[in-house]
């Protein structure tokens, strides 16, 4: 429990430090306040432990300055090893590990060829953010009739793309140095170089030109994440054609700009780009757009996102060949049938942007010579992030995780799986449950879910023998959503009516991301219908939405308080 | 429309689309016959609800229905929505499928009150669904029979000039010749919303591609291009105490009479005499010189000296300057409106633009202008002069930065400088213009300019 406890708010205590100029400080407090106060309340479990990891903590500073200066003398007999933990790659998956291996007592490098905070802090989730922050005021500007049923005027909202640009870019630089402070004042040694493994426990790391370094390590977390996945036929010029990594430097705002898969990725930038002007065209292989969410959250997305703003939609189409503008003609788009192959249509539109997912990245990794080989890029690993050689047998000392093993490819998912490691080489055996894991998109409103979306809760039922509810509450009727003008929104819980679990919570609307961890902490902590329902919300708060959703599910009077729910399931 | 198009004026399509007409017609009389097969309707769920698409069947065909039981799950802008049966009786034949879209009261299966009447029904449902298609076809037809019209009343070259409606449409440059249309999401939406076929926009969008606002523009005048010609100059009896809904063509001039009232406007009148433009005119007139084609250049000749006037604002944000002066000439046609375009009005010169402006007149009478030649004004022209209106107020088109009324050139007595007395021909025209790009110095100035141009008029002929 106590480690589950753990994984689920490892991402908010690890922002609390980025905003903070004290670390030592900031990482004793949140983490001391969040996680033990919220455990005492719901299982009643003493301040013990918030005493011993502050003493952890400590303790480990002191012995990490010491090793530290051991690790001068490099001689590396068996079982010494310059380090505990070393990560490879720190992004937010092994920052996160690196935070949680320093307050177990770890002596922990990171290893980074680019730049600290990887593809979330520098080319992802935190400069996106920053766009989508713009986006969601610029419409808010825009809409006319939101701002008169407001009784506001405000004369014609515009705004400066650098301007725009420059802010997306400042919040990364901002971000990453303040994880790379977090790190270097806990005592994380950050090595750069590109990170390649030699043997068993063995790494070596340099930048090119530079004889390389040999480290050992009791311990090797591979955390090198993803780029951007782009099909093949499709020729990236970065100006025309381009990927999220350009997209978010916002180099131009073309007036037509096709964007290739209707996922996360390009819902959200199609909510930036129609903001800022531009005019969408999706192009989605599967028949319906949104293919990775609830069907009825998807639906409802689709009238609010897509339908009224300045967006249409190819679905059920592969782009074969997609040639950049030159010679003043435009970026051409060529769109076969998905499934008959036959070539059925050719856009021409000023920019295509490829958000068709993202491949790991894993090439040069060495993986070979501890005889690792990955599938489709991908690291193979048990549930314990524990990597797989060719003949199916587990790897000693070597993890991976993160968007390089593809279970989740999330950054908090990966931050959880390193803290989940951390506990396992630590002593304590820990199986992350990846149906806890809350996930959003940032659209305006936004989307979030966590655990399993109707169809697949479905499904297991009718595997398993067990009967499915469903509940929904509108926004519609949500005091502070209505005070806001925003009360387009509906909150979908999938439940268990014979014992009250939660199998799977969706939500559409203001703020959904944000509202969903009181239902992801929920299932992490495996807390019932009919015990979360008796929690008191403030009033009046979008909070409310998800009380009165809880509120509303059926519990059969005979499903039991406190019974054990079903185990946390890995995937 | 249906009494325009059962006339017997059109000769030889007449036969070939009578079926869709009675077709409709007879499936509601053969409803008042045999009342016990009904239609399900796609119902309007909304106010806004144009067209819904049907989401599931709930029942299929052959199934009994209660009263009050949902038969099927339609998806309108809004919501979806389980729809309840108003009668009892026999499902019998569904005419939109699962996925299908039909428009808000339009048949979606039939009802039959009794199981015998289920093949019947099903009978029905095939030779109406039959004639749906049919339906769709309407407009292109439209357009080639208003072109087809031609011969007969003007007996001008008819065919070429038919293709040309269909194929001057968006040229794109990699189109394919024109063979498909490149036109942004927006500007499908509102073509679908305005019920604009793309065919016939002119795209002014990069490499030729149409936007949004050439939607809008064709919203205006497209009805008028395309409405088949008059089958006779009948003085249509208005009846009175009844309410006439609008025709496609007046509702497009409402909406944009309403769209102009968000476009913050003013004017700005100037009297200017015309005597040395009257006594050019005289002498060229023979030239085939028009006193429209003069204006138009003496309005184009002052707009080059005030870019401003020829601008517009399209997005509330910023100034589009115009990199042509394409004067519009507002001229009343079969009880409507249109405006054919003088392009370059500026650079042509008066003889050349002379014989543009009777081209594009005969061609809009008989209605045969091109979208381009009617929908890319940067600045329109109204005059009322020849009905003896000395003054009048004219509505800015959206889309444009101004427009200016013309009023009639009058004798006059005025006092000169000297302390004279005298009698000179003098006009008053008043311009509208929208004040988020155009101030009034600007159109003080540009009126100063166009009066010395008129009162001078020796650079018009060049």
């Amino acid at each position: 429990m106590h480690s589950i406890c753990f994984q689920a708010t490892g991402v908010p205590g690890s922002n609390y430090i980025f905003d903070s100029c004290s670390p030592a400080l900031a990482i004793s407090k949140p983490i001391n306040l969040r996680f033990c106060g919220l455990r005492k309340e719901a299982f009643g479990f003493s301040g013990l432990t918030h005493s011993s990891s502050g003493r952890v903590r400590f303790s480990s500073r002191g012995h990490s300055k010491k090793v530290s200066a051991s690790a001068e003398s490099n001689g590396s007999p068996p079982k010494s090893f310059d380090y505990d933990l070393i990560i490879i790659g720190a992004g937010v998956g092994g920052h996160g590990a690196a935070l949680h291996a320093v307050e177990k007592g770890l002596k922990t490098a990171i290893i980074e060829g680019d730049v600290v905070g990887g593809t979330c802090v520098n080319r992802g989730c935190v400069p996106s953010k920053a766009l989508l922050a713009v986006s969601g005021k610029m419409r808010e500007l825009q809409s006319e009739h939101h701002m008169k049923a407001l009784g506001l005027q405000v004369s014609a909202a515009g705004y400066d793309r650098q301007g725009v640009a420059d802010h997306a870019n400042n919040l990364a630089l901002k971000i990453r140095s303040n994880l790379t402070n977090s790190m270097k004042a806990l005592g994380v040694d950050i090595l750069t170089g590109v990170g390649t493994i030699v043997g068993p426990q063995k790494v070596k790391y340099g930048k090119v030109g530079f004889p390389d370094n040999i480290v050992t390590a009791k311990n090797i977390i591979i955390a090198t994440g993803s780029v951007p996945f782009v099909p093949k036929g499709i020729e990236v010029d970065g100006k025309t054609v381009i990927t999220s990594d350009h997209a978010l430097k916002l180099e131009s705002v073309p007036d037509w700009i096709a964007i290739v898969g209707s996922g996360y990725i390009g819902l959200e930038f199609s909510d930036v780009y129609t903001a800022l002007g531009s005019e969408v065209t999706f192009i989605e292989a599967l028949d319906q757009l949104m293919p990775g969410f609830d069907p009825e959250i998807g639906k409802l997305a689709q009238r609010v996102l897509i339908n009224p703003r300045k967006i249409d939609y190819h679905t059920g189409v592969f782009a074969t060949k997609i040639t950049p503008a030159k010679d003043g003609k435009p970026v051409i788009i060529e769109l076969i049938d998905a499934k008959t192959k036959e070539p059925k249509d050719t856009l021409e539109v000023d920019s295509a942007l490829i958000a068709t997912g993202r491949a790991p990245f894993t090439n040069g990794l060495g993986l070979e010579n501890v005889n690792v080989v990955t599938q489709r890029g991908f690291v193979p690993v048990d549930e314990r992030m524990r990597v797989i050689d060719t003949n199916g047998n587990l790897v000693p000392h070597l993890y991976c995780i993160g968007d390089a093993n593809g279970k989740m490819m999330l950054a908090h998912a990966a931050s959880a799986q390193g803290i989940s490691v951390v506990e396992q080489v630590t002593g304590r055996d820990h199986v992350l449950n990846h149906l806890s894991i809350p996930a959003a998109c940032f659209t305006h409103p936004e989307i979030s879910m966590v655990g399993l979306t109707e169809p697949q809760a479905r499904e297991k039922a009718q595997k398993e023998g067990f009967e499915v509810g469903v509940a929904k509450t509108s926004f519609k009727a949500n005091t502070k959503a209505l005070a806001e003008n925003e009360g387009e929104g509906l909150a979908k819980l999938i439940y268990r009516p014979d014992s009250g679990e939660i199998l799977g919570v969706h939500i559409f609307g203001l703020h959904a991301a944000d509202l969903i961890h009181e239902a992801s902490n929920a299932i992490a902590l495996g807390t019932r219908i009919q015990d979360i329902k008796f929690a008191v919300h403030a009033h009046p708060t979008l909070s409310e939405v998800l009380d009165e959703l809880f509120k509303s599910a059926k519990v059969k009077a005979a499903a039991s308080s406190h019974g054990p729910v079903s185990e946390p399931v890995a995937v | 429309m249906a009494n325009v198009l059962q006339t017997s004026f059109l000769p030889s399509t007449s036969s070939l689309r009578r079926p869709s007409i009675s077709g409709s017609k007879g499936k509601s009389q053969s409803l008042q016959v045999k009342a016990k097969i009904r239609e399900i309707f796609m119902p309007a769920l909304s106010s806004t609800m144009t067209e819904g698409k049907i989401v599931s069947w709930m029942k299929s065909e052959g199934d009994k229905l209660s009263k009050g039981e949902s038969v099927v799950v339609v998806e309108s802008d809004k919501a979806d929505m389980d729809v309840e049966s108003f009668h009892e009786g026999f499902l019998a034949a569904i005419m939109v499928e699962e996925g299908g879209v039909a428009p808000v009261g339009s048949a979606i299966a039939l009802l039959a009150e009794t199981e015998d009447e289920i093949a019947e029904a099903k009978a029905k449902s095939q030779s109406s669904s039959s004639s749906t298609p049919q339906v769709v076809e309407e407009k292109p037809k439209q357009i080639e029979e208003a072109a087809l019209d031609v011969p007969a009343a003007a007996a001008a070259p008819s065919v070429p000039v038919a293709k040309a409606v269909t194929l001057g449409s968006a040229v794109h440059p990699a189109s394919e010749g024109g063979k498909r249309i490149v036109a942004s999401p927006y500007a499908k939406k509102l073509a679908k919303e305005l019920k604009v076929d793309l065919g016939t926009v002119v795209g002014s969008g990069p490499l030729g591609r149409i936007v949004a606002k050439d939607v809008e523009a064709a919203a205006v005048a497209v009805p008028v291009a395309a409405s088949p010609a008059k089958p006779d100059p009948v003085a249509p009896g208005i009846e009175l105490g009844t309410v006439v809904p609008f025709t496609t063509m007046q509702g497009a001039v409402s909406r944009n009479m309403v769209e102009s009232l968000s476009v913050p406007r003013f004017r700005v009148g100037y009297t200017i005499t015309t005597n040395a433009l009257d006594a050019l005119y005289k002498k060229i007139k023979s030239k085939g010189v028009t006193m429209t084609a003069l204006l138009a250049k003496a309005t184009a000749l002052a707009l080059v000296q005030h870019p401003v006037v020829n601008s517009c604002c399209r997005d509330g944000n910023s100034f589009t300057y115009n990199s042509s002066i394409n004067i519009a000439v507002a001229v009343a046609i079969d009880g409507g409106l249109i405006t054919p375009v003088l392009q370059d009005a500026d650079k042509v010169d008066i003889y050349t633009l002379s014989r543009k402006w009777k081209e594009l007149v005969d061609k809009a009478r008989a209605k045969q202008l091109q979208p381009h030649e009617y929908n890319t004004g940067t600045f329109t022209l109204s005059n009322l002069g020849m009905f003896g209106v000395d003054r009048f107020d004219a509505i800015l088109p959206p889309g444009t930065g101004a427009i200016m009324a013309v009023g009639a050139s009058q004798p006059t007595v005025v006092a000169s400088k000297d302390g004279r007395i005298g009698m000179k021909n003098q006009m008053q025209v008043n311009v509208t213009a929208d004040h988020r790009v155009i101030y009034g110095a600007d159109l003080a100035a540009f009126l100063q300019t166009l009066a010395k141009i008129v009162e001078d008029p020796k650079d018009l002929t060049f």
